[in-house]
């Protein structure tokens, strides 16, 4: 699928593979004409691209191309140079986000509780206490998870921590989810651990997410759309639907249509890699 | 069974010292004059503790020592966060607190002395002048080294200016704020004493051990040694239970 050929069918309108598009079809995310340039690097340059509302995208791409500064320019965390990111029309001051750090243990409070981490942007909405609590094991039960919260994240393993972090983004009740890398910190068993409950979260709650990954078989695998991005000034190299339905598990990996998804997705990275 | 010996270890260098010192004294290789025996200063450090001058100068330089700590922490401490949070001011600070800094305190005595006179103001104000440099570069370094993810991760979540402030920076610095007190109140310590010493005083532990030397009391001028050491060590092993309550995680 060309560049062209994609814009022009999300322009279209034309949900991307979506059995529940329909009631939804408008883009949930519109990014327009997006510059950004360190220094004399040029990273966009008029950059267009659409998130479909509900979906789980994964963004992948060689090194240094700029995957994680797409979504921290989309998430406000640096400033474009030029362009326009729209949430169904709204900036994103109009809506409310979360957003996942790759570095768990430097983006958590280790003066807090982990309860109290997850509180903290509650008690920026200034929502009284017994509400935040309220809302803390609503999402817990909703969540099922079984952890002590009562503990401080450094008496946490790794994977905990991280999951600290993402109900932390959650609570909030986001209607986008930003995961920066979020598991590359984590060993092999823990980060396999931690795409089920991702996955988990997702169909619980239908979160459109955007994920920067640097594993390929994580990015193909947790996705509904893989956003593949070429070399600096980035443009969209492709964007894959894969559309097995969830959940899915270990037998998923080895299934026609993911090994297929993901030999596509790696021959379009190579194909930019060697450009570059 | 080793290892159940362990926490003994510390009192190991204790007994060694005090039986290194009881064969010096027995076998005469230090004059007795310039030596006492370890019970006779005990002895003298007893008295002196209970009732005698040893305890009211120990409680002098205590006073001294904590106000001039005081003193220094409410003034460095704000200004510590004020010049951390605008990195460009405290670089066009840092030269002139890096020199006051170095300079050593006992060279601005007679400064003191010209503005406050001979008495009390004098010495804890030189105290809390040293102490007041140390407490502000460990705390401005302590908000200038927050965590920028930590920071970012507090504005992500929509939290003003203000709020990042005081809810991040001020708890991220306290680790390193709790280094800068622990240094500023042995400063202060070492200033008070030797203010004491050569200030026209008439009491703290620095008289002590100077008029003890003076009288030639050997006894009590190593009681009183001892006594400032135990306080040093006194004040430092309490900042430590401070930070160790209130800034559980520090160090994780």
């Amino acid at each position: 699928m060309t560049d062209g050929a994609l814009l022009s069918q999300v322009a279209g309108g034309v949900p991307i593979g979506a059995p529940l598009a329909a009631a939804t079809a408008a883009p949930h995310v519109t990014v327009r004409g997006l510059t950004k340039r360190f220094g004399k690097a040029s990273i966009y340059e008029r950059f267009d691209l659409d998130i479909p509302r509900g979906k789980l995208v994964s963004v992948f791409g060689p090194n240094g191309c700029g995957k994680s500064t797409l979504i921290n320019i989309i998430a406000g965390l640096i400033p474009p140079d030029a362009g326009e990111i729209l949430f169904d029309g709204k900036p994103l001051r109009a809506i409310k986000f979360g957003y996942v750090f790759q570095n768990y243990r430097e983006a958590l409070f280790p003066w807090l509780r982990s309860v109290d981490n997850i509180e903290y942007p509650l008690k920026l909405l200034k929502l009284p206490k017994a509400e935040r609590r309220a809302r803390v094991e609503r999402l817990v039960a909703h969540l099922g998870v079984k952890i002590d919260l009562n503990r401080y994240p450094y008496e946490m393993s790794g994977g905990q921590q991280q999951l600290i972090s993402i109900m932390r983004a959650l609570v909030v009740e986001p209607e986008i989810l930003f995961l920066d890398e979020p598991f590359s910190a984590l060993d092999y068993e823990m980060t396999l651990f931690m795409r089920e409950q991702l996955q988990r979260i997702f169909i619980e709650t239908g979160t459109t997410t955007v994920l920067v990954s640097h594993d390929l078989e994580e990015a193909v695998y947790l996705a509904d759309l893989v956003l593949l991005l070429s070399r600096g000034p980035a443009q969209i190299a492709d964007y894959v639907d894969f559309d097995t339905p969830r959940p899915r598990n270990d037998a998923t990996l080895s299934e026609k249509g993911f090994v297929a998804t993901k030999a596509h997705c790696l021959a379009v990275f190579q194909r930019e890699v060697r450009k570059g | 069974m080793k290892r159940a010996l362990d926490p003994f270890l510390p009192v190991l260098g204790v007994l060694g010292l005090i039986a290194l010192w009881y064969i010096a004294v027995w076998k005469q290789i230090v004059d007795p004059v310039l030596l006492p025996s370890p019970t006779d200063t005990f002895h003298a450090m007893y008295k002196g503790m209970a009732g005698g001058r040893l305890g009211f100068d120990f409680l002098m330089t205590v006073e001294r020592t904590i106000l001039s700590t005081v003193i220094a922490a409410a003034i460095a401490i704000p200004l510590g966060i004020f010049l951390g949070a605008s990195e460009r001011l405290y670089r066009s600070l840092e030269f002139v607190i890096d020199f006051f800094r170095s300079t050593p305190a006992s060279a601005m005595f007679p400064l003191f002395l010209v503005l406050f006179g001979v008495g009390n103001t004098t010495k804890i104000s030189v105290a809390a002048f040293g102490a007041a440099l140390v407490i502000l570069f460990n705390v401005s370094y302590g908000v200038m080294n927050a965590r920028k993810t930590r920071l970012l991760a507090a504005k992500v979540m929509g939290a003003s200016r203000l709020r990042v402030l005081t809810d991040v920076m001020l708890l991220e610095s306290l680790p390193q704020t709790f280094v800068g007190l622990r240094n500023g109140v042995s400063l202060a310590l070492v200033i008070v004493v030797v203010a004491e010493m050569f200030i026209g005083s008439t009491d703290g532990l620095g008289q002590r051990v100077f008029e003890a030397q003076q009288l030639f009391n050997m006894p009590d001028m190593y009681a009183a040694i001892f006594a400032a050491g135990a306080l040093g060590y006194g004040l430092n092993l309490m900042f430590q239970l401070i930070e160790r309550t209130f800034v559980h995680w520090s160090g994780k």
